[in-house]
């Protein structure tokens, strides 16, 4: 992290995954894309830091979660995606749709092209909102 | 006839790298043989092509099947999708901007993350039989050290010498082996990126300060979803003594994918760990 800038408080987020020098780590890039979404989000005030700490809390503490932090930043995305249903921004169908139609989407592009939700052959059947 | 012309600035932003390109992907793909001639003569090697046909070429030791038709290069894991479809929501409501989130990302992406690909180097620069090794079978040699792909994917490393400069390209970031380098630099994901390096090497080079003799080769390597490449940097001049923490302290992210070399001792000194731009 850069010296200028003054870290997001979500890096402050329980369990979170961090460095020595309390940068945190990602084991994967969606993990990075997660955590960096969440920060932007909450430095643009859709919810709160008591908001995301308890949502975060609650996904963590979840009994079917793996003892050694392995699947964190799965609870960190199904923490997200709690938040955004609660403030009535995206339901678990949308995403779920959304995320199968990704899946198809990739399955349907050659290497070497990007990949590219217009990709999936069947989305249009399978429309986000 | 077709155009191939992409002279952006490589660090393109997100909202440009959806628009998708397809005519330049094609055009690219099916680059004409005069066009490949001109590429041979102005001292570059393509791989992009015909990179199957070569790895056959090669030793290839590794039994499996290459369905060429069917195989389906590309898959998103469950979280993988997931965190794209918030990504497609959030954009779409406009309560996120892919710039800025590609921002934040920047500001870890070289310090976070497995760096195994470091420490393959620098055992590579002080242990020659390592090096051999490495050359020959990669995949095992990588995995000796106790780094190994999700996918098990093959691995081949590719050395640096005074007269071949190696640079790996991909558009995607399923095919970037970050569990040997760490997160994907954002540009890396760019279409411009790999359109560029492949059309002009030494230009895409010369803007992340890399400047290599007019007499050095520059070849391009294509990564697949079956085989992954890692570039094995020349060893910097005035590192000879150090042991291989301290060595691989000298081996930037981007010196392993070609758009960077290996940082000299005196550098590290001052300058951030992995920066090269």
């Amino acid at each position: 992290m850069s010296q200028c800038e003054t870290p997001s408080i979500l890096t402050q987020s329980e369990g979170l995954p961090r460095s020595l020098e309390g940068d945190p780590v990602f084991a994967e890039p969606w993990q990075a894309q997660a955590f960096a979404m969440t920060v932007h989000l909450h430095e643009k005030g859709l919810f709160t830091w008591p908001e995301w700490a308890k949502c975060l809390s609650r996904e963590v503490h979840r009994p079917d979660r793996s003892s050694d932090g392995r699947d964190y930043f799965d609870a960190w995305v199904a923490a997200l995606c709690h938040l955004l249903a609660d403030k009535g921004v995206a339901t678990p169908e949308t995403l779920l749709a959304l995320q199968r139609s990704w899946q198809r989407a990739a399955e349907a592009t050659p290497h070497g092209m990007s990949i590219d939700l217009a990709n999936d052959p069947i989305r249009g059947s399978t429309s986000a909102s | 006839m077709r155009q191939y012309g992409v002279t952006s600035p490589i660090k393109i932003k997100r909202d440009s790298i959806n628009c998708t390109n397809w005519y330049l992907f094609k055009n690219l793909l099916m680059i004409d043989s005069a066009e490949k001639r001109r590429l041979e003569n102005s001292q570059v090697t393509m791989h992009i092509i015909d990179d199957h046909h070569h790895e056959h070429e090669h030793e290839h030791e590794h039994e499996h099947e290459h369905e060429h038709e069917h195989h389906h290069d590309n898959r998103y894991s469950d979280m993988e999708a997931r965190v794209r479809a918030l990504e497609t929501v959030l954009t779409e409501k406009g309560l996120i901007d892919p710039a800025a989130i590609d921002a934040i990302v920047e500001t870890y992406e070289t310090k976070v993350g497995p760096r195994n690909g470091a420490q393959v180097v620098a055992r590579a620069w002080v242990d020659a039989e390592f090096a051999d090794w490495l050359k020959r079978d990669a995949t095992a040699a990588i995995a000796s050290l106790g780094f190994t792909g999700r996918q098990g994917e093959h691995m081949r490393a590719v050395f640096n010498t005074p007269d071949t400069h190696n640079l790996v390209v991909c558009t995607l970031c399923s095919c970037y082996p970050w569990s040997v380098l760490g997160l994907p630099p954002v540009w890396y994901k760019a279409p411009a990126y790999r359109s560029r390096a492949v059309m002009d090497p030494r230009g895409v080079l010369a803007e992340f300060d890399v400047v290599l003799p007019e007499a050095t080769k520059i070849r391009i390597w294509d990564s697949t979803a079956e085989l992954r490449y890692l570039v094995i940097p020349m060893q910097p001049v005035g590192s000879e003594g150090m042991d291989v923490e301290q060595l691989a302290d000298l081996v930037t992210r981007d010196s392993m994918i070609g758009t960077g070399l290996a940082l000299s001792p005196q550098a590290t000194s001052c300058a951030p760990e992995g920066s090269s731009q």
